[in-house]
């Protein structure tokens, strides 16, 4: 087994490496490039096309700043998310991400204008957003790799320097050496196929706690969004005009977008069909709705279905952290993780700090990953710099908790990495598992991952892109684990988090579960700021 | 998933084996690329979007391919119809700033 793979002939240094092209990732390039800093991003896919936000459209918080406004927006989730986010940090928000909204339309976005001529900056479609985005940071002199996911992030005595992957076209491994890390790569949907999100398998978040990074909130991640049986599209803000119906045509009693998605969960767990209709939305109304989401009216289209007058059969799909709230935590206003020269942003990252635990939908969630993104991009810029010339010279070692070798992979491995992504599916999947929860399932649940983890622990992962998938497998089984041992020990029922077993609220649990560890997986409180929003 | 690439239509550009965001195509010595990974397919459509000919079509099933052909994909006019809809492409205006936007914002919240 002497035969080798291609060696990395791919050598970069810079200041800032950010991981993930998204808008966090491109948010980050873009800050920490104005900062002075020499910048290299890297994304598993392609920067412009990566990711849950480039294929669809979302509103946007974006609020005048104005105090009853202002005040009025943080307060509308606010008990929905459990009372866990914090004041302090929805104010940055709602600022940066005016200030940013107001920059991509000077950069060229074409927002809408209404009757008087004022730019209507509320939404953002992803096609055009993530193009411009891309275009802005090559403008910028930032390094764009493409499809070019990485393995393992790499550290010295001082800090987090850099990482290395794999360019998944030419076979060639990649590594950076930069004096600080961005995190941006995105949540985690456990291949569910929700609409952009197969190249978020949690990567980001295996990389930050084999560096010794925390995280948080990981008991909110069972968001599951509504989806024809047939598409990939999943838009649940359009159900609001939904009936749900019965196979024989009668109504779903309690079903609905909002709180009625566990009485769908309830009937497809039974076995019983769901259909959908949106014959709630006036006629007048349908045409606006086709115009603000064309992907949506997509697969119906393609199928000859009117979804306003045809019934069509339903299921709910996984978008687990992705629109979840949980993440790397952020330890501080940088969105540095407490490790030196490791930052995160946007969905990698907890959004507990906006949201709490129930998922802000996509207004916040793009909110939230414009900011953090530039956050994070402009505190590693300041860090990296800040090292001097002391930045050269390093010469960090790799992080992994797999073995990565150049050696030619043993044969099987494309087939055990289909094996172990159904295994950990089969866990995170089922609503009555992940949706409806009890002590009981997480328990017996959390023993199969716990195998799962130590049957890939041994295993060498070659850096090609069989390894890619391997490393995929690796952080979805470690993702799942920190998921199920915080829903675990939160025996109350607060946010997005369902226990059976403890239905109600409890205030003696009003704090951030934080959690981390690769074998041993560890779970305990965090104060939350103790704040009320009026 | 991705089911056809258009040999007539296909100019050999190699932007679908560049944006897509799963590494589904790969470049093939002839001009047309070559649909090589095709259950990697996360049906995001972004594929379709970004070519500049039309030469491409995304079924919406993301499960399973349906075996939908070249010719009944002409006779149906579905070639090309979501760039058309985002409004990609020479002399077409983006759907990014339809005013519809402004009105469903005011009246539905989003």
């Amino acid at each position: 087994m002497n035969e080798t793979v291609k060696r990395g002939s791919l050598e970069l240094k810079a200041d800032v490496l950010v991981i993930g092209g998204g808008p966090a990732g491109t948010w980050a390039a873009l800050t920490a490039s104005a900062k002075g800093a020499k910048v290299v991003l890297a994304d598993k896919g392609y920067c412009g096309s990566s990711g849950a936000t480039a294929p669809s459209g979302t509103g946007v918080w974006y609020v005048e700043p104005d105090k009853e406004l202002r005040e009025k927006a943080k307060a509308s989730r606010f008990i929905l998310g459990g009372s866990l986010a914090e004041h302090s940090w929805m104010d940055r928000v709602l600022n940066r991400t005016y200030e940013n909204m107001n920059r991509i339309g000077m950069s060229g976005y074409p927002f809408p204008v209404d009757e008087v001529g004022n730019p209507h900056r509320r939404s953002l479609q992803g096609p055009e957003y993530m193009r411009l985005m891309r275009k802005l940071v090559k403008k910028a002199g930032v390094t764009i790799l493409d499809h070019s996911p990485a393995l393992e992030l790499l550290a010295d005595e001082h800090g987090v320097a850099g990482a290395t992957g794999v360019q998944t076209q030419s076979g060639e491994a990649w590594s950076v050496i930069a004096g600080a890390v961005v995190i941006a790569t995105g949540g985690c949907a456990f291949l569910s196929k929700a609409l952009g999100c197969n190249v978020l398998t949690g990567d980001g978040l295996l990389l930050a706690a084999e560096a010794g990074a925390a995280m948080s909130g990981m008991e909110f991640s069972n968001a599951y969004a509504i989806c024809p049986t047939f598409s990939s599209v999943t838009k649940t803000a359009y159900y609001s005009y939904a009936s749900f119906y019965y196979e024989d045509g009668s109504v779903v009693e309690g079903a609905g977008s909002k709180k009625g998605r566990s009485f769908i969960a309830r009937n497809l767990l039974e076995g019983r069909k769901v259909f959908a209709r949106l014959d709630q939305a006036p006629e007048d109304l349908q045409p606006l709705l086709r115009v603000a989401q064309t992907n949506f009216f997509l697969p119906f289209d393609r199928l000859g279905i009117n979804p306003f007058k045809d019934a069509f059969p339903v299921t709910l799909r996984l978008e687990g952290t992705v629109r979840g709230t949980g993440g790397i935590r952020i330890t501080d206003e940088a969105c540095g993780t407490g490790v030196p020269g490791l930052y995160a942003a946007g969905d990698a990252a907890t959004r507990e700090l906006i949201c709490g635990g129930f998922t802000g939908g996509g207004s916040h969630n793009a909110a939230w990953a414009m900011s953090s993104g530039s956050f994070a991009g402009e505190g590693a810029a300041s860090y990296a710099l800040s090292l001097g010339r002391h930045a050269a010279g390093r010469a960090p070692a790799g992080l992994s908790s797999s073995t990565l070798t150049h050696r030619k992979a043993q044969p099987g491995a494309a087939s055990r990495a289909l094996e172990y992504t159904a295994a950990v599916q089969a866990e995170v999947t089922p609503y009555d598992i992940n949706l409806f929860r009890t002590g009981e399932r997480l328990e017996a649940s959390l023993g199969r991952l716990d195998r799962l983890w130590k049957e890939q622990r041994g295993q060498e992962v070659q850096l090609s892109a069989e390894g890619v998938k391997l490393r995929e497998t690796a952080a979805m089984t470690a993702t799942a684990r920190w998921m199920y041992s915080s829903a675990l020990a939160r025996t109350e029922t607060r946010g997005m988090h369902k226990r059976e077993d403890h239905k109600a609220i409890d205030e003696n649990q009003h704090y951030r579960l934080i959690s981390g560890g690769l074998d041993e997986v560890w779970v305990k409180p965090e104060e939350s700021a103790k704040e009320s929003v009026q | 998933m991705i089911e056809v690439i258009s040999a007539d239509r296909c100019i050999g550009c190699n932007q679908c084996v560049s944006v897509c965001p799963t590494n589904v195509f790969d470049r093939s010595g002839g001009k047309v690329p070559v649909i090589a990974r095709q259950s990697d397919c996360q049906t995001c459509f972004m594929c379709e979007l970004y070519c500049p000919v039309d030469a491409l079509y995304v079924a919406p099933d993301s499960e399973a391919a349906t075996g939908i052909t070249e010719t009944e994909l002409k006779e149906r006019g579905l070639l090309g119809g979501y760039r058309e809809k985002v409004g990609w492409g020479k002399g077409r205006k983006p759907v990014a700033s339809h005013g519809f936007m402004v009105q469903l914002s005011r009246r539905a919240g989003f």
